[in-house]
């Protein structure tokens, strides 16, 4: 991660340019409900023209390379064990142990109980750890516990915390609460960088999407994502666009970015270089950076890793000669 | 007035659909006397990949499914294509030139040839499966389980020759992508209509059209695929080439057969050549 971000957000965990909207819950809501509307059909019709691009050879060649370097590699089962957490951040080292050139990803996304498995594999290997914490996926607990469960996390040597937001809270007009709660996670983060995760696939319309990422921005989260995974529909094109164009207002305002990380149903590498074009379109090249704009995946990689190795060796390889995990 | 024509989109076959190319092209498929038939799609490697995708995910269930389900599925097959029997006589009439009695002929065998196939299907395994004797206490046991998937380059003959290459193939429980002939693409498709409305499941056979010189080296390269029957290739320098491709990932080959007689009786080989031998020792017990 750049310290960009955290150098100038740190010291507050929300802006003096919004102390103001944030004084009050009245004055919170007046200032998310006054944000444009969202153009619901203009919305899909740009994110499925945007998908439309057909991104060939050194482009797409570039285009896999940064999308592995992007990726989350994510496990979040009830089932995991500390050897499967060994496994997968020892692929997210090298995901490709039969080609040196093949980047590591990013970070590998784990529950908190698994945050020491992780790093002590990853070690300064420079890929991060990232953990889940504040009771995910649904965010049902206590504050306290939300707190508690985050600072474990972080004591435990995670570089990266993925909360979720009460979205009975916010769903019910409750903003100042959700704000207040990312404000405090965020302190419990310390050095760590917070990742918002909003379930977009529980707030029903695309306006409360928006509404979501600027709250979430102005409370200092570093980056806003969009689903646990846990629930259908997860990622979509449209909703990342709005969250996309969110974080290029907000950017135009404060002059600080935050990153956008979907999470959850992209599958394939058609699916990863579309929403790398619309990043490229919507925000511009300065977030096409694994620090600004992440996948969240488990599938993804092993499909990255086929088009990787079509395009280096000329033929088509099969999910035989890649770990299944 | 004169009723306009209902003209037929002759397209691909792949995971049960019919899709056109990826690629969107087309090629012009005349009739013995060179007068235009129809335009069917012309398949791209992306076409090729895609075939062998559904072919890898149809895999599981089907090889999974019982040898006399398999057996029925084929032999369903072959009654559905009964049914419709004058379609096809009258489209190898168009597409080859030839009368109607020898339409018929092939019609005929085709049908029995799938017959004969769903036959072997529950048989196989006591013809090449075996119970090894061993030197200690224990049942060891050979038996047959098919491949995986195959790509097949079918050879000229529209119907006959397809359906001998394609039925030996999946009633072991392989699934297929099939290149049809170059020259008469057409009832192949037609056939693919017949297996999607007979109870077989969507990617058991897949069937690609256009051009084989473009599309048989990505299915012989492709690391996904576990076998290529190459018997429709003519080109003796494609096929060596097809054959050095596949050697990548140890695929079996079955050579060029440009010759074959399809209405003599077919032996076994088509189906045993796509089968791997599994082993397995078991205590005997009290």
């Amino acid at each position: 991660m750049t310290p960009t971000a955290s150098s100038t957000a740190s010291s507050t965990s929300s802006h003096a340019v919004f102390d103001d909207v944030v004084r009050s819950d009245s004055s919170l809501r007046r200032f998310l409900h006054g944000l444009p509307g969202v153009d619901q059909v203009g919305c899909e019709a740009r994110a499925a023209g945007l998908a439309t691009r057909s991104i060939k050879t050194t482009s797409k060649a570039y285009a896999i390379d940064l999308a592995i370097r992007m990726v989350d590699l994510t496990t979040l089962e009830g089932q995991d064990t500390h050897g499967k957490v060994r496994a997968l951040a020892s692929k997210a080292m090298r995901p490709d142990p039969a080609d040196p050139t093949c980047p590591a990803t990013a970070a590998v996304c784990v529950y908190p109980d698994m945050v020491a498995t992780a790093k002590q594999t990853l070690g300064d290997s420079g890929v991060n750890v990232a953990a889940v914490a504040t009771a995910f996926p649904s965010g049902r607990a206590a504050m306290d516990i939300k707190l508690a469960d985050t600072r474990d996390a972080v004591e435990a040597g995670a570089d990266e915390i993925d909360m979720v937001i009460d979205r009975g809270a916010f769903l019910s007009g409750r903003y100042l609460d959700v704000f207040e709660e990312i404000a405090q996670v965020r302190e419990a983060c310390g050095d760590a960088h917070l990742k918002v995760i909003f379930e977009t696939g529980e707030l029903q319309t695309y306006d409360n999407v928006r509404r979501a990422s600027w709250l979430a921005m102005m409370a200092g989260g570093h980056f806003i994502k969009t689903s646990t995974g846990k629930v259908q529909p997860a990622a979509t094109l449209p909703v990342t666009l709005i969250m996309l164009e969110a974080v290029r207002d907000f950017r135009e305002q404060t002059g600080q970015m935050v990153g956008v990380k979907p999470a959850g149903g992209i599958k394939t590498t058609k699916d990863a270089i579309k929403y790398l074009v619309m990043v490229n379109e919507i925000c511009g090249d300065d977030w096409l950076d694994p620090d600004w704009f992440r996948f969240g995946a488990s599938t993804l990689l092993n499909d990255l890793l086929m088009q990787r190795t079509k395009m280096t060796t000329g033929r088509y390889s099969g999910p035989d000669y890649f770990t299944l995990d | 007035m004169s009723r306009i024509d209902v003209r037929k989109t002759y397209k691909l076959y792949i995971g049960g659909q019919f899709p056109r190319s990826e690629s969107g092209r087309s090629f012009v498929v005349n009739d013995a006397k060179g007068r235009l038939l129809a335009n069917a799609a012309q398949a791209s490697r992306k076409d090729a990949r895609d075939a062998v995708v559904a072919a890898r995910a149809a895999f599981g269930g089907w090889s999974g499914r019982t040898a006399y389900n398999r057996a029925q599925v084929v032999y369903r097959i072959a009654e559905v294509l009964e049914g419709r029997r004058e379609q096809f006589e009258a489209e190898l009439r168009a597409a080859e030139g030839i009368t109607p009695a020898r339409a018929r002929s092939y019609v005929d065998a085709a049908i029995d040839r799938l017959v004969w196939y769903a036959g072997w299907a529950d048989k196989i395994t006591q013809v090449v499966g075996n119970a090894n004797p061993v030197a200690g206490p224990y049942f060891n046991l050979s038996t047959p389980e098919p491949s995986g998937v195959i790509a097949v380059v079918a050879p000229r003959g529209p119907l006959l020759g397809l359906v001998s290459v394609v039925a030996p193939l999946i009633v072991t429980g392989n699934t297929v992508v099939v290149i049809a002939s170059q020259d008469n693409p057409l009832t192949a498709i037609t056939l693919g209509e017949v297996m999607a409305t007979s109870d077989l499941p969507g990617g058991v056979v897949n069937v690609l059209t256009g051009s084989q010189s473009e599309i048989a080296p990505w299915l012989a390269s492709h690391m996904d695929v576990n076998g290529i029957d190459l018997t429709g290739v003519e080109d003796a320098e494609l096929a060596t080439e097809l054959e050095v491709a596949a050697a990548d990932n140890l695929k079996r080959v079955r050579r060029p057969a440009p010759d074959t007689d399809w209405l003599a009786e077919p032996g076994l080989d088509r189906m045993t050549q796509f089968l791997e031998t599994k082993t397995v020792w078991h205590p005997i017990g009290v």
